[in-house]
């Protein structure tokens, strides 16, 4: 491609996104590969304030309960999971999960995300028993169960995705997070995560949830084995998904981290081929195209938990609008050796300190209290 | 009446008047180097940052590999914002003898081209020690670079030696000194100064001891901490000084802006550390502000090597090096890993978008990483 018709090809794409136009995945792809880093956070910033003119940046009050760590995925990307003969492998009790819960609500938690590892003992009616036992007990905003979770209860239930979703919502489920998405492409799953569930069925998990008006959020997680075309192909899919169904509250781009993992350990010792893990500027560039990509996705999250708090502030100028959790509970990536802590003071500050004005939201994204 | 190239609006004036002298490539005064610091306009910064390293450094971005020495954490000052120091006999003190100060020199990786040596202000070592320290690392490593002792530690040898600064460096370079790091210069404002550091030599001091060095052909850096109880009035101030010096010596290699570390200290603030919004500002500013400096350094083992890498867009052209055993920073609780491979580092600069040369301390090029997949 000669030069000009090069920067005319960049040119008419920041004049679609100015003029607040659909990109395709060409348009995508083009930004994603030749566009530098400014101009990118330029183009995120101005869409992000098209969407939230109110200059708000919000965040959620919440615990992370990961019920339990035994999972019979074991995929090569994970730090967290233990089989049920390790001596880490863990369920936690019933009551421990109501003592947690307490100390969150003692805290403002609005919001309990509740996740664990596919366990085969764990069945829907241990789910339905549990949710309806914290609804009788706490006012809480209960964000459970990711795709992955789902797809398996069902299927060890012999049950369709409609029916126990249906089960489930009426048990207290109000809301799912968007996890075990990693790269919605099977080529990348097949390698990563191979016994996890294809994208077609984390697709169906959410569109059933949407259509029974269950919310949920979109994640992705990349930075591991994926291509650029890869990462497109994800947030096309979700864009497609929300043209449907308007059901997801939000994305969540994060990056793989490769401590103590098996693609980790291996691409680093393995072959003489060294592995990098993605980069600020990496993260920078795929929060700023998502944002730029996802016109019909509301809410673009900044991920301190994996970023640090300076990188997730900086963030807030390329495309997020909200700090996601303060985390009072984080267990996935801190098994990864990465541990970052913030307190909500903390986070008031930094959103403050970026020239933003900081709210607490629920999980739906209603204002609880803005922080002046 | 210039429009923002990407929104189509006009811009402000005062940033408006602000950037044109950018692009012009006049110089900016302090009060608009103040008026940047407030703006939040991070891209516009970026931008012109990026235009004013580009004019001098292309998309080249250095890394030197070096090995950092830092002989005793006993210190007669006890800066307050200081979790390294240590008083003698104290729990956790230290002192390397000349035999492991070599021992640490002979551990380091081949392809070092820079020993980097700063330390405590030792209340009982004779300059002496340093200068036969210089002269037995020369002897046995004759080829690579001593950039050693910080402005602070050269005036103490001074006067533990009752000789002038320049003396005191003419000694110091016979035994084999190759130029000076920039530290210890904090911000150079008194009120702020005496509230942090009361201890420690005055900016009016530190900028002298510069100038000596300068005078008899040594090189330096200077740094600026940043984001303990300074104002943005102060670090502006603090540059000023650093432009003016360098206008009359032209001695000054990079600046480094180093943000404040917290733990372990005895200052308190109402954030743990800088934000990631005010290093990135901090950064572009002074690249913007130092007309005369060619580099602005972002010390990656404070900054954290992903905003080290977000800042080579925010005028950053150099990310130092892979340090082996930083002990000052981690004293104050940076989460940094202490080391970075050159692989790393490599990695770090290309993703970025730019070219990555490994410098010797003069910032002669070693090598450059032109390709996409360089073997190294």
């Amino acid at each position: 491609m000669n030069i000009a018709l090069y920067n005319n090809t960049i040119d008419s794409i920041i004049d679609k996104v100015k003029s607040s136009h659909r990109i395709s995945e060409e348009d995508a792809l083009i930004l994603f590969k030749e566009a530098d880093l400014l101009t990118l956070g330029e183009l995120a910033d101005e869409m992000r304030k098209r969407l939230h003119p109110d200059n708000m940046v919000t965040f959620v009050v919440d615990r992370n309960i990961n019920y339990t760590n035994i999972c019979i995925n074991r995929c090569k990307f994970c730090a967290f999971y233990r089989d049920r003969d390790d001596k880490e492998a863990y369920i936690i009790s019933e009551d421990e999960i109501y003592k947690k819960i307490q100390e969150a609500i003692d805290l403002d938690a609005t919001q309990i995300l509740l996740q664990g590892g596919l366990h085969p003992e764990l069945d829907i009616t241990y789910f339905e028993g549990l949710f309806k036992k914290i609804k009788n007990r706490f006012n809480i905003h209960l964000h459970a169960l990711s795709p992955p979770e789902i797809n398996y209860i069902a299927r060890q239930a012999g049950l369709t995705i409609k029916e126990a979703l249906i089960k489930l919502k009426a048990a207290g489920l109000d809301s799912i997070p968007g996890g075990g998405a990693e790269i919605l492409i099977d080529r990348v799953r097949n390698l990563i995560s191979p016994r996890k569930i294809k994208s077609a069925e984390w697709a169906e998990v959410m569109l059933e949830a949407h259509r029974l008006g269950i919310p949920t959020t979109a994640t992705m997680m990349f930075g591991s084995i994926e291509t650029p075309e890869d990462i497109i192909g994800h947030l096309s899919l979700i864009r497609d998904m929300q043209d449907k169904a308007s059901g997801f509250t939000a994305f969540i781009p994060w990056s793989f981290q490769p401590g103590n993992t098996e693609i980790g350990s291996k691409r680093v010792k393995g072959h003489g081929s060294y592995f990098y893990a993605a980069t600020g500027v990496d993260y920078l560039k795929i929060l700023a195209l998502s944002r730029i990509f996802l016109d019909n996705f509301k809410n673009i999250q900044a991920s301190w938990v994996t970023q640090g708090a300076k990188l997730a502030q900086a963030a807030l100028r390329f495309g997020a609008n909200d700090m996601g959790s303060t985390m009072l509970e984080e267990n996935v990536v801190a098994a990864a050796g990465v541990s970052f802590r913030i307190s909500k003071d903390e986070l008031i500050a930094i959103i403050k300190d970026a020239g933003f004005m900081p709210a607490q939201r629920n999980t739906v994204y209603q204002i609880m209290k803005v922080f002046n | 009446m210039s429009i923002d190239r990407l929104t189509n609006r006009p811009i402000d004036m005062p940033i408006n008047i602000i950037e044109e002298k950018v692009y012009l490539n006049k110089r900016i005064t302090p009060e608009e180097a103040i008026e940047l610091f407030y703006s939040n306009d991070i891209f516009r910064l970026g931008r012109m940052a990026s235009y004013a390293t580009e004019k001098k450094n292309k998309k080249n971005v250095y890394f030197i590999h070096n090995r950092h020495i830092n002989p005793t954490n006993i210190c007669v000052n006890r800066c307050k914002f200081c979790a390294f120091s240590k008083d003698k006999g104290e729990n956790g003190a230290y002192q390397l003898t000349l035999g492991e100060i070599l021992e640490k020199a002979r551990s380091a990786e081949k392809g070092v081209s820079e020993f980097h040596i700063v330390g405590g202000l030792h209340p009982d070592l004779p300059f002496e020690f340093y200068l036969e320290m210089l002269r037995a690392l020369k002897k046995e490593f004759s080829h690579i670079h001593i950039q050693a002792f910080t402005a602070v530690e050269i005036d103490y040898f001074s006067r533990i030696s009752a000789l002038p600064h320049k003396e005191t460096l003419l000694r110091l370079k016979e035994a084999g000194l190759g130029s000076l790091p920039g530290g210890g210069a904090e911000i150079f404002q008194a009120n702020v100064r005496n509230a942090i550091c009361e201890e420690k030599i005055s900016g009016e001091r530190w900028l002298e001891v510069m100038e000596a060095a300068h005078s008899i052909g040594l090189k330096s850096n200077a740094t600026m901490l940043y984001g303990h109880i300074e104002g943005y009035e102060d670090r502006v101030a603090h540059m000023s000084s650093l432009r003016e010096l360098q206008d009359r010596t032209g001695g000054f290699q990079a600046f480094i802006p180093l943000p404040f570390h917290p733990h372990n200290t005895r200052i308190k603030r109402r954030l743990k550390e800088t934000t990631g919004m005010d290093d990135l500002k901090t950064l572009a500013i002074s690249r913007i502000f130092l007309d005369n400096f060619d580099h602005i350094k972002a010390f990656w083992i404070m900054l954290g090597e992903k905003m080290a890498q977000v800042s080579l867009s925010f005028g950053v052209d150099d990310i130092d090096g892979t340090v082996v055993e930083e002990k000052i920073t981690h004293a104050a609780g940076a989460k940094t890993s202490e080391e970075l491979t050159k692989e790393e580092i490599i990695n770090l600069i290309q993703k970025a978008g730019k070219v990555p040369v490994e410098r010797d301390t003069l910032y002669n090029i070693i090598r450059m990483y032109e390709h996409e997949h360089s073997t190294v």
